[in-house]
């Protein structure tokens, strides 16, 4: 954060001020800002109805919110209707025109700009091209594949060549194959245009390799904004911890800064702790933080455990470690190279550590989920 | 990351207001055309003749007199008896008709299941008049199946409740061949698997699944019955029901405070029927999820033939009295001279409108079909499309849906006293074709209005984002893509609405005048004048028309898939 702070200041491209969106009592999204540079890459993640769509909807003009303002481009937006805002946008459903060729569908915006006809012919071939469909023009979208349909819809979203690019969980009605290769493709296709995008999705994978940052909300708010390795690495809440990859979640009570009781151990930890001594707190620690390889008995966070469980998942295995010889109580993600070596099984008894410096500690009680 | 500044901070206090766009305003100012629209052809005249039956014949306040009066006077209160009899009777016995037949067609693997869907649907094409005319060549006094009577007159309920079993049959049998259509097959395969016995099967899956298609078309017949008009004044004798009670009231004793009160106890039932309908549709819930795998029939030869035998019968009785009308609209002079002859279709000789009285009711029928189209289809997109605006807009489609609750003949009475009040700047209508046009698309607005809505709320809910994005006007987005592909249901609204017109009475009963009269009418003034073989000729003609324009409709929607396959994902 530091090293980021000595650049010039960058500024913002979209500015969302305090927004709010009450649908009756239910609030969509609570006080809501954020900003947004230009050319970033930015993902809304978070579960269904923590009012991503809606943030997006409100960006787009489709959604008024209750109160608070947006800015794009130094423009104050925040009551224009939709027509009047500069952004495209691609629907999860495509919302493709059936009855239209696809270079009919791409070229919709255009015709209505009293384009010359020859021109608009140019602008869609060019636009056909860059999304890899260049023969696709003269058929139906329901002649394309889903991935090609909605590479049309993608062509037909930067057809008037928007300033924000909208795109709201364009991946999730494909099959998985379809949804990796459009990952690349989109990618690719942002860094060739630089335009500013905000893809709003629930599939913490797509947003860990698609995006610049990655904004996670839940229940209207914003858990925390940063890119991919900061969302991942050192995530600000249980919430956000627990939503983006896999992570053990521990009842702990703190027994004084840097140290935690968990059942009847103590654990170190590095992050300094706010809570006071005695007060509940979470300790976080992903499965592949977990050490088995060369642990010291007597090294600090080390104890011994037992196999109870193993699920094979290709590259690596997922075990279940019990403490006291009955259920699980803490996942570790081993390599398979590691379950050959060490030739792991189920039963049986081992020590490992959990250094200290990749356990991350919230404060309260982990919520049951 | 987070801006806060005191700017900030009030303006989040205060509520946002988006601006309209030109597309808004214009949305919105469809919006309240749309109720101004219904407003005047519909809530208006209700208002006019609810406050006429509170008036004496002078016009003067007289609170609920009327009212006493109609009901202390047993010969007028008898009707509502009578119209609740044969309105129970018709749908007790049409509807388990019509559920077999549906089930046969829906769920057997019989044989001539085209012809058997065919032959039970052409009654819609026909006014209701036409099976009363078909007993009373059969049954009636010079009928030559008079003796299988038994003495009884076909004159009166009898009559009433046959001819109404076979004028709703096709309109029930359309609701449940919808509400059969569509089955989850794993869902019997799983009761299969638990061992459950057919008759089991039946009663726990088959009509659960079909339920709110029984009641559906139970309260449908129910409506139909009680507001007809035609059969009871054709068939009826001297059994009086609501329906007939209002023409004698009006017409015949120049009452129209009494024709007012009547109409107002026709509307309760209609209404009654109508919001029950609506809450117990509100409760269905979605039976089929979107992996249902559909029921394919198996062969089963007990059943099937069971099933066969039974369409047959259904389908010969419907073939008979839409044969025999045909048949005596040839007839030189029934039952003397069985000779054939084109006489009785030179109708100018029975009635002083001759085929000009065809030719309004076509003219009628294809105003009608292209304006009542245009609005309908216009106003459903309003409602369906424009965004918040949610009070002007439960308003308009409360208004969409009330007609379906508003029998032909109450609504017709209304437009008497609402065009022709004195100082109605709009009154210049009366007498006209276009009160028949306006008359018959406001009574056909409901059907007509929840089929474009069915269509639209097919089409994918962002494409007007879509268009708003690209800064393409909504109207343009309409013409390209909605309408073109709502094309099925526009040219459905627009069947729909022809053969409505062309086969009503009693919407129009009372706003023809000398020159827009009628052919339904004619029917009917020419059975009173004894001129039944030329009635029965007038249907005929009727029936023929509907039919043409029905098969033409067929080819084109054909054509017009075959055209657009492409884009139509099957």
């Amino acid at each position: 954060m530091q090293e980021k702070d000595a650049q010039p200041p960058r500024h913002p491209y979209l500015r969302i001020e305090n927004l709010t969106k009450q649908f009756g009592s239910f609030w969509a999204l609570k006080e809501l800002s954020l900003e947004v540079f230009p050319g970033e890459f930015v993902c809304f993640l978070g579960p269904s109805g923590c009012g991503k769509t809606t943030l997006l909807r409100a960006i787009a003009g489709l959604e008024t919110q209750t109160s608070g303002r947006i800015f794009q481009a130094d423009r104050e937006i925040s009551n224009l209707p939709a027509s009047q805002r500069d952004f495209g946008i691609v629907f999860q459903s495509y919302a493709l025109f059936p009855n239209l060729t696809v270079a009919d569908n791409v070229g919709y915006g255009l015709v209505s700009r009293r384009m010359a006809r020859v021109e608009i012919a140019t602008r869609v071939a060019d636009l056909l091209r860059l999304v890899g469909l260049p023969d696709s023009g003269p058929k139906y979208p329901a002649q394309l594949s889903g991935g090609m349909q909605q590479r049309v819809a993608l062509a037909r979203a930067l057809a008037l060549s928007p300033g924000l690019l909208l795109l709201d969980e364009p991946l999730s009605a494909l099959d998985a194959r379809v949804r990796a290769y459009l990952r690349q493709e989109i990618r690719h296709l942002h860094k060739r245009l630089g335009v500013t995008t905000i893809m709003v999705t629930h599939d913490q994978e797509e947003a860990l390799t698609m995006a610049d940052r990655i904004v996670v909300m839940n229940h209207g708010v914003i858990e925390q904004v940063g890119t991919p390795m900061e969302i991942y690495r050192e995530p600000a809440s249980a919430f956000v911890a627990d939503f983006v990859g896999k992570t053990n979640l521990l009842a702990g009570i703190v027994v004084k800064p840097g140290l935690v009781r968990y059942g009847a151990m103590n654990l170190s930890c590095d992050l300094d702790i706010r809570p006071g001594p005695g007060s509940e707190v979470t300790l976080a620690i992903r499965p592949e933080d977990v050490v088995v390889r060369n642990v010291d008995a007597n090294a600090e966070n080390t104890f011994a455990v037992r196999v109870a469980e193993m699920e094979f998942l290709g590259s690596f295995c997922r075990v279940g470690l019990s403490l006291d010889g009955g259920k699980p109580a803490l996942l570790a993600d081993f390599s398979i190279n590691t379950v050959r070596d060490l030739s792991i099984s189920e039963g049986m008894d081992m020590l490992v550590g959990l250094p200290a410096e990749r356990i991350r500690v919230f404060p309260g009680a982990p919520q049951s989920s | 990351m987070t801006v806060t500044s005191a700017a900030s901070a009030v303006s989040a206090m205060a509520p946002t207001k988006r601006r309209l766009d030109r597309d808004d305003w214009l949305m919105r100012g469809g919006i309240c055309l749309m109720i101004g629209w219904l407003g005047l052809t519909l809530i208006l005249p209700l208002w006019w003749l609810l406050s006429k039956s509170f008036q004496n014949n002078q016009g003067a306040f007289v609170g609920l007199a009327n009212y006493i009066e109609y009901f202390s006077t047993p010969a007028l209160f008898a009707s509502v008896w009578n119209s609740l009899f044969i309105a129970f009777l018709s749908t007790a016995i049409v509807l388990p008709l019509a559920f077999v037949y549906a089930y046969a067609l829906q769920r057997s693997c019989m044989r001539w299941k085209g012809l058997f869907q065919a032959l039970a649907l052409i009654p819609i094409l026909a006014p209701s008049l036409l099976p009363a005319i078909s007993l009373i060549y059969l049954f009636g006094n010079q009928g030559f199946l008079k003796d299988w009577m038994f003495g009884v007159e076909i004159y009166g309920p009898v009559g009433i409740v046959i001819s109404q079993v076979f004028y709703c049959f096709p309109h029930a049998l359309m609701i449940l061949l919808a509400a059969l259509s569509m089955a989850d097959s794993r869902l019997y395969e799983a009761a299969d698997a638990l061992g459950a016995s057919k008759t089991r099967v039946f009663f726990t899956v088959t009509l659960p699944g079909a339920k709110y298609g029984v009641i559906s078309a139970g309260f449908v017949i129910f409506t139909l019955v009680m507001t007809d008009f035609g059969i009871a004044k054709v068939i009826g004798g001297r059994f009086n029901v609501l329906a007939t009670d209002i023409f004698k009231q009006v017409i015949g004793q120049q009452n129209f405070e009494m024709g007012a009160v009547v109409g107002f106890v026709l509307l309760i039932p209609a209404v009654v029927a109508f919001m029950a309908d609506r809450i117990i549709q509100g409760r269905q819930v979605a039976l089929l999820s979107a992996r249902a795998v559909p029921l394919v029939p198996k062969p089963d030869s007990g059943r099937d033939n069971g099933l066969f035998i039974f369409c047959a019968v259904v389908g010969f009785l419907i073939f008979v009295l839409l044969a025999m009308a045909v048949w005596a609209s040839f007839v030189s002079r029934w039952p003397y001279n069985l000779a054939l002859t084109l006489k009785n279709y030179n109708f100018g000789e029975f009635d002083s409108n001759g085929w000009s009285a065809y030719f309004n009711s076509v003219e009628l029928a294809a105003w009608t079909a292209v304006i009542g189209t245009a609005i309908i289809f216009v106003g459903a997109y309003l409602l369906e499309k424009t965004r918040s605006f949610g009070a002007a807009r439960a308003i308009a489609q409360f208004m969409a849906m009330l007609p379906m609750a508003v029998p032909g003949l109450v609504l017709g009475l209304a437009y008497i006293f609402f065009f022709n009040a004195k100082g109605n700047p709009f009154g210049f209508i009366y007498a006209t074709m276009a009160i028949l046009v306006i008359n018959s698309l406001t009574h056909f607005y409901t059907v007509s209005h929840l089929t474009a809505t069915t269509a639209l709320k097919q089409l994918d809910h962002e494409f007007e984002a879509v268009s708003s994005s690209l800064k393409v006007s909504l109207l343009r987005t309409m013409a390209r893509v909605s309408v073109p592909v709502c094309l099925p249901a526009v040219l459905d609204i627009s069947i729909y609405l022809f053969v409505n017109a062309m086969t009503t009475v009693s919407a129009v009963i009372f706003l023809y005048s000398t020159e827009t009269k009628l052919a339904a009418v004619t029917i009917i003034n020419m059975d009173e004048s004894g001129f039944t073989a030329a009635a029965a000729a007038m249907a005929v003609a009727i029936v023929a028309t509907s039919a043409t324009v029905k098969i033409a409709h067929l080819l084109i929607t054909r054509r017009l898939e075959r055209r657009t396959q492409a884009w139509r994902q099957r």
